[in-house]
């Protein structure tokens, strides 16, 4: 009774953080030694419990937007009161230091643009990823593009083009509502063989500039664009050249 | 003055990082905030408190990202918010961090066994046995079982040394045990 090791060293063992001559000798002694052996199903027994209990506490949806707008905020120069760093530049000797500011932050706006896109980015693969939990995927599920097509009548201030290309390989699943950049949106989804691909769109109100772009983000594949005054975003697991085949279909 | 102006500077850059740094702290900070929620909900035991906290800590970790040049964003970032937990705590609930928690204080009303299937009770009992333990106990079943952290990282997280990892782990887990025996015997009796 009372191994000194079914205190400590079968932890190790069990997490497999012993080095392979400790763990050799281990082995070798759990063989012999009952309160060893009761002491590791003990454990494995209590782990089994807490994974299936499934307790671990995710950040729900809102509270990544609200560290992602904090993100934001920061970004743009509004420092929240948390850790109040002294201003200097408000002090008038330093006038000429905070021309030089001005003129770094001027340069700071134009790459703000960029590192804006890459946050909206970054909330449409999150939307996506979300919709992939059960029960996340439509709000409307129906193949039937005339069927879809008017669930969102009433529920956006635009109208998204809603056509189903089973035809070509790219069955709609149906339609949700979602929320990106703080404003509501239309998704759509399709599916190629196994893999969904989500639509996203909504109205793009800056003319003149070419969205066209497309990248992949935590493994998933994106592609985005403008036609008229809307812009697209389609984001699958599914390859580029889908997403792209998926495009010219939408496009014509 | 000329040593004013540099201060200056580098204050500007960490208040507002470099548009590469912010898409590299987006990319490798960012992706662990369930990590960060997950730890701060069984350090402070309450949803609400712990997502103010962790928003602060992760702005901690924004402004001092510049100071981050290790491998592992993970554990940088829990490193910050369990820092952020204890001052929390510290702060606002003294009596959590003393070492030995009072379960009698602390425990719920236990609702009637008939009314709940038995893995929601299963859980239950584990959710109270788990918040029950001292702060220390949780965080390393928490970190260990809940994130599969390694031993490595558990002593980077708490400040630990990786050797007393174990011992403490070991400990912390015997308590759980006892507690759930604890509380199995009750509701038996």
């Amino acid at each position: 009774m009372n191994c000194e090791l079914a205190q400590t060293t079968v932890h190790g063992y069990f997490d497999g953080e012993l080095d392979a001559v400790r763990s050799a000798e281990f082995e070798h002694h759990l063989e012999k030694c009952a309160e060893c052996q009761a002491e590791l199903k003990e454990i494995e027994l209590l782990r089994k419990q807490l994974r299936e209990s499934e307790l671990f506490e995710h950040a729900s949806p809102q509270f990544r937007d609200r560290i992602r707008k904090q993100i934001a905020q920061e970004a743009n120069g509004h420092r929240s009161k948390l850790f109040g760093a002294p201003k200097l530049f408000l002090i008038p000797a330093f006038g000429a230091l905070a021309a030089a500011a001005a003129a770094i932050a001027i340069v700071f706006l134009v790459f703000q643009s960029h590192s804006q896109s890459t946050r909206i980015t970054a909330e449409l693969v999150d939307a996506h990823v979300r919709s992939l939990q059960p029960g996340h995927l439509t709000d409307i599920l129906s193949t039937d593009q005339h069927t879809v097509k008017p669930w969102f009548d009433g529920k956006l201030d635009f109208i998204p083009p809603v056509s189903d290309f089973s035809q070509q390989g790219f069955p709609l699943v149906g339609g949700r509502l979602d929320v990106i950049d703080g404003r509501n949106v239309a998704v759509l989804v399709y599916s190629r063989r196994k893999h969904f691909i989500n639509l996203f769109v909504w109205p793009y109100h800056e003319k003149g500039e070419n969205l066209a772009d497309s990248g992949s983000h935590q493994g998933y594949n994106w592609l985005r664009w403008q036609s008229g005054e809307m812009q697209f975003f389609l984001i699958s697991d599914a390859s580029q050249a889908d997403l792209h085949e998926l495009k010219e279909l939408i496009s014509h | 003055m000329a040593v004013v102006a540099v201060n200056t500077l580098r204050g500007l850059g960490r208040d507002v990082l470099e548009p590469q740094d912010r898409i590299r702290f987006e990319q490798l900070v960012l992706p662990h905030l369930d990590s960060a929620a997950n730890l701060a909900r069984w350090l402070l035991r309450n949803r609400t408190d712990s997502e103010d906290v962790v928003q602060e800590a992760v702005l901690r970790a924004y402004r001092f990202f510049d100071r981050f040049h290790g491998s592992d964003a993970r554990a940088w970032l829990l490193q910050i918010v369990r820092n952020s937990c204890y001052t929390w705590l510290h702060n606002n609930r003294p009596a959590d961090l003393m070492t030995e928690f009072n379960e009698e204080v602390h425990q719920q009303p236990s609702s009637t066994p008939e009314t709940l299937a038995a893995q929601a009770d299963d859980r239950k009992r584990l959710m109270r046995a788990l918040e029950s333990l001292p702060a220390r106990a949780r965080e390393v079943l928490v970190l260990r079982e809940l994130e599969g952290c390694s031993y490595k990282e558990i002593g980077e997280i708490i400040g630990i040394p990786i050797g007393t990892v174990m011992s403490t782990l070991a400990r912390a887990r015997e308590r759980l045990q006892r507690t759930l025996t604890a509380a199995t015997a009750k509701e038996a009796s």
